[in-house]
């Protein structure tokens, strides 16, 4: 604390280099934010919950159906606690742009696999009372300005009804909410039996199973079990764990934990030139002075630290600020309008990126401190 | 004191003495030009996956191709047409006809799942089942190793950028379709277009294979010529026997690539953006330095008569030559590094891969100069005003 | 005026002393066999023509560098045996330094300037801010104490760099060519400051000019030639 006005005062020599090195550090980290939140928002799916399920698919693709049946046999094998389906109804709301995920679920069994999902329980009552209720997730009812009581129009790209129209109708029985900060609330969900019974075509088909495991510990063994259990059968099955599942999806589209890593690494190179730049001018042009500081008293080790102190200072600052704008950028949500419906900025790569901030002060500061810290304070002083 | 030339050889002497000082400031002079390198490469690299992506699916299709799908479905998958459908569409007028027969193929779209090579884990590729017009209907389609597929037979030809991507897709390699292992025969080539990223044999197969009797999906024409289109459309659209959309080939793919292509080079932009403010500061860093170490100089230059004008142009044109350095540098080793690279990525539009090639291309290249001069002369302008406005007598006095 | 002082109590002694500087293949020898002893309480100045090695022997004495053979004790202490590390702690103790350039720090104010050596012990804040108080006091620049250095005179900063060498109280007082930079009445008033500071509050102070006015303020001049003393030549 002591030697505070020495630091902050060596900062504010240039105060336009100064300025300028800060902002760039915060872009820096402002970037970090932004990228991290793509990241979330591709990768990031995976609730807590989801240690304890399994998703239970057609083992040749996912677009292939499973017989409803299969949920009487999974409930038999050991360590499956419970079983329900859902299936992919690829329906368009007024507008392809205006993307969100429909699919037909048993509203019990929906609603105690996936604790995340919060519904009022009036609402649980009048979904199971309401042949054509569906239920919205808060972030689409938002978007459509949906009310409870609101009918809804979906026209289904796969499902053609019995007389051959493709309109389905729904009635917005409630609006639920996620509980966790990256629980989807984009989708709709509406029953199953509507769905079966109004149909044409694929009658006692359904999309994919969730299964829930006893112990989640066990969940490798249970996948295999399930698997094992309909080998060889006209509808073979793959399943895997939840998180897997969601990863295995953002894996699709390519490795999106290299491509960021490596957007940030050519950001942070160029900011480590950019900050290491302005210390090691500001080391150079303060020779005379540091070795004044030298001759005074103050030990090697009190120089090395001058330098590295000011070097994060100048860093950390900017980390904070960055991050913090990062923050507030992202709180606004998905930026492209429906394609990433988880985005934000995960509370962890906060502390990351101030890591970062503290470890690129370091790293700027090294050879410039190491340098303060050999001056010969006679020749310094005589350079004068 | 008047005339250009004369103004031209101040701008060049000031410039010069510039020019000549820079190995004294080569470290923010480097910071400058890396950081300007790093935007441009970042920017082309980022952009060329979606010019790159863009580029294969228009290859996929000539203006003279039309599809057809059932009215509603917005992608062969959950399309669908029973046989006598895909009969009337192929008699259509305005499709071109040989010896053989209308060029017109009925196909299957379904999806499987093998492992990509590059992350190991399983994705969706499409699987197609075509009729032998099929060859003909698509341009530039070509076997370039092993043999086309035995109608009738189980077995599959691969496109070449799918035996690229995913795993066990070679000559000799049998593939496992839901319980079945079919051989794998051949490789073709179709001009960079989407078929690249896909798995064909025979469409009866195929649907033997998945229990779909003879329904089809949709139907892959050659039209008469880029004209008939129209004729075509109508002819289908106002058939009381059928539900359909017609579309040209390129017309799908554009729309089909759009949200990909707009995700990518919404971020990609975005990304660009914020480190080319950044790099400007960085460049306004450097060359604030640049004309502090000269202040004397230039004051003296100035004392002696060169125009404050003169001055200012020669400090923009020397940041600007940073820049482009830079710029150029950048450009350059992205798109040595990019330029070319098989990847494949997700198309969510048919949930399948598509194989591609990074492309950075000429626009993308002049795109990035453009940027790295822009952000020279935003960091040039203001140390440049700055320089020319310094009262010379302090100037010159300043140690 | 005694050339040499043989009493025990002397408060630096130098002896035997030599320094050589190695510029790439060449040796240059500054320093050659030196003997010096200076009381406590005396204004020594240390005069001789550019090259001879005076400030060269001040740093020696200020525990800036280490001779290359002999000893430098000072209030008997061996201080050409101490480590860097030791001497830097030292120099903190025992050394006050003025400098012809003043060497003030830009970014800080004439008050914080001074504080400096302060921030080196463990003195508290406010214990801090009263030797501050009492060395500007002693400078006369008390009302100035929150000016940065660009807003003095030339004469005003030294007086802060003179404060800023007396603050902690040290056992010398070093100057190199204090006044070297100043017109003759700012440099008469530093002078006649460091008078004061010799006669009234006992302070050890070596100096070094080539100065014949400041030197004649001095209690006692030697004269340095070629790495050694010579004797005294009176004008």
């Amino acid at each position: 604390m002591r030697f505070t006005h020495l630091i902050w005062g060596n900062l504010r020599r240039k105060k336009t280099r100064t300025v300028l090195t800060l902002l760039s550090i915060v872009v820096a980290f402002v970037l970090f934010g932004f990228l991290s939140a793509i990241k979330q928002a591709l990768t990031g799916g995976v609730s807590l919950e989801g240690a304890n399920r399994l998703i239970v698919r057609h083992k040749v693709s996912i677009i292939q159906l499973l017989p409803v049946d299969y949920k009487r046999r999974m409930e038999k094998i050991p360590g499956v606690a419970a079983v329900t389906h859902q299936t992919w109804f690829g329906g368009i709301y007024q507008d392809p742009k205006n993307f969100f995920m429909q699919n037909p679920v048993i509203p019990d069994e929906f609603l105690d696999m996936h604790p995340e999902v919060v519904l009022p329980a009036d609402r649980r009552q009048a979904w199971l009372q309401t042949r054509t209720g569906a239920i919205v997730g808060r972030k689409t009812a938002d978007r459509f300005h949906w009310k409870v009581g609101d009918k809804v129009p979906i026209q289904s790209t796969i499902w053609s009804k019995k007389d051959g129209t493709f309109l389905w109708e729904f009635d917005v029985v409630g609006i639920y909410d996620g509980r966790d900060k990256n629980t989807d609330t984009t989708a709709m969900f509406f029953r199953y039996d509507y769905f079966d019974e109004a149909r044409r075509g694929g009658t006692g088909q359904v999309g994919w199973y969730t299964v829930r495991v006893k112990d989640s510990a066990q969940a490798a063994q249970v996948a295999k079990l399930v698997d094992a259990e309909f080998e060889n059968s006209s509808y073979e099955t793959k399943t895997e764990a939840e998180g897997a599942f969601v990863q295995a999806w953002a894996k699709q589209i390519g490795d999106i934990a290299l491509i960021t890593a490596s957007i940030l690494g050519a950001v942070f190179f160029t900011i480590l030139l950019v900050t290491g730049n302005t210390i090691s001018q500001s080391v150079r042009e303060r020779t005379g002075e540091l070795g004044v500081l030298k001759a005074i008293g103050f030990t090697n080790v009190q120089m090395l630290a001058l330098v590295l102190a000011e070097s994060c200072l100048l860093t950390v600052l900017g980390g904070m600020i960055g991050l913090g704008v990062a923050w507030l950028l992202t709180s606004r949500g998905d930026p492209t309008g429906g394609l990433l419906p988880l985005f934000f900025f995960p509370a962890r790569e906060v502390l990351v990126g101030l890591g970062f901030s503290a470890a690129l002060g370091l790293v700027t500061g090294f050879f410039p401190a190491l340098q303060a810290m050999r001056l010969r304070v006679a020749d310094s002083l005589r350079r004068i | 004191m008047a005339g250009p030339i004369n103004w031209f050889s101040q701008i060049a002497a000031v410039t010069k003495f510039g020019l000549l000082s820079m190995p004294q400031r080569l470290g923010s002079v480097a910071a400058a030009t890396f950081g300007i390198g790093g935007v441009v490469a970042v920017l082309v690299g980022v952009l060329s996956i979606a010019a790159g992506f863009r580029r294969a699916m228009a290859a996929s299709g000539s203006p003279d191709d039309a599809l057809v799908l059932r009215s509603g479905a917005d992608s062969e998958m959950v399309s669908g047409f029973m046989r006598d459908s895909t009969r009337i569409i192929a008699d259509a007028p305005g499709v071109a006809r040989t010896p053989g027969g209308p060029l017109a193929s009925a196909e299957l779209f379904v999806i499987i799942n093998l492992p990509k090579i590059s992350t190991g884990t399983d994705v969706n590729v499409p699987l197609r089942g075509v009729e032998r017009p099929a060859l003909l209907v698509r341009d530039g389609l070509k076997i370039v190793q092993g043999r086309m597929f035995e109608w009738g037979k189980d077995e599959v030809i691969v496109g070449i950028g799918a035996a690229r991507e995913f795993d066990g897709l070679k000559v000799g390699d049998q593939l496992k379709v839901g319980r079945y292992f079919w051989p794998v025969v051949g490789i073709f080539s179709a001009g960079g277009g989407t078929a690249e990223s896909e798995i064909w044999s025979d469409a009866t197969v195929l649907q033997a294979a998945y229990h779909r009797g003879d329904s089809f999906q949709s139907v892959f024409v050659k039209l008469k010529s880029a004209e008939a289109f129209n004729e075509f459309k109508d002819a289908l659209t106002t058939d009381p026997r059928l539900t359909a959309q017609v579309f040209r080939q390129t017309d799908y793919y554009a729309q089909h690539s759009a949200s990909v292509t707009t995700l990518i080079t919404t971020l990609g932009y975005l990304i660009a953006f914020l480190m080319a403010i950044g790099a400007a500061f960085g460049a306004l860093n450097t060359m604030y330095s640049s004309v502090s170490a000269r202040t004397r100089e230039i004051a003296t230059l100035r004392a002696l008569g060169f125009g404050s004008g003169a001055v200012v142009v020669s400090v923009m044109l020397e940041s600007i030559a940073l820049a482009l350095f830079g710029g150029v540098l950048g450009a350059g080793l992205s798109y040595v590094a990019f330029n070319g690279f098989h990847t494949a990525t997700m198309n969510w539009q048919s949930f399948s891969q598509v194989t591609f090639a990074l492309a950075v291309t000429p626009q993308l290249l002049t795109q990035g100069v453009v940027w790295a001069t822009l952000i020279g002369a935003i960091g040039g302008l203001l140390p440049a005003i700055r320089a020319a406005r310094q009262p010379i007598a302090a100037a010159l006095r300043e140690l | 005026m005694n050339e040499t002082n043989t009493g025990n109590g002397a408060l630096v002694d130098v002896s035997g002393v030599e320094k050589v500087f190695h510029r790439g293949s060449e040796d240059i020898q500054v320093l050659k066999d030196l003997h010096l002893q200076v009381p406590a309480g005396e204004f020594l100045a240390l005069m001789g023509p550019s090259g001879s090695g005076k400030s060269t022997l001040l740093n020696l004495i200020g525990g800036l560098d280490h001779p290359t053979r002999g000893s430098v004790t000072v209030a008997g202490e061996r201080i050409d045996q101490l480590s860097d590390r030791r001497l830097a702690a030292w120099r903190a103790r025992h050394v006050g330094f003025v400098f012809q350039l003043y060497n003030l720090l830009p970014v800080l104010t004439a008050e914080r300037n001074v504080e400096l050596p302060l921030l080196l012990t463990r003195l508290s804040k406010s214990e801090r801010r009263r030797h501050v108080e009492t060395a500007l006091e002693a400078v006369g620049l008390t009302n100035r104490a929150k000016h940065y250095p660009r807003q003095l005179s030339g004469g005003e900063q030294q007086r802060v760099g003179i404060a800023r060498g007396i603050v902690t109280d040290p056992t010398l007082l070093l100057c190199d060519e204090p006044t070297g930079d100043l017109d003759r009445r700012a440099g008469d008033e530093i002078l006649s400051l460091l008078q004061a500071l010799n006669r009234e509050h006992g302070k050890t102070i070596i100096m070094v000019t080539h100065d014949p006015h400041a030197s004649a303020r001095a209690s006692r001049t030697v004269y340095l030639n070629k790495g050694q003393l010579t004797r005294e030549q009176k004008d």
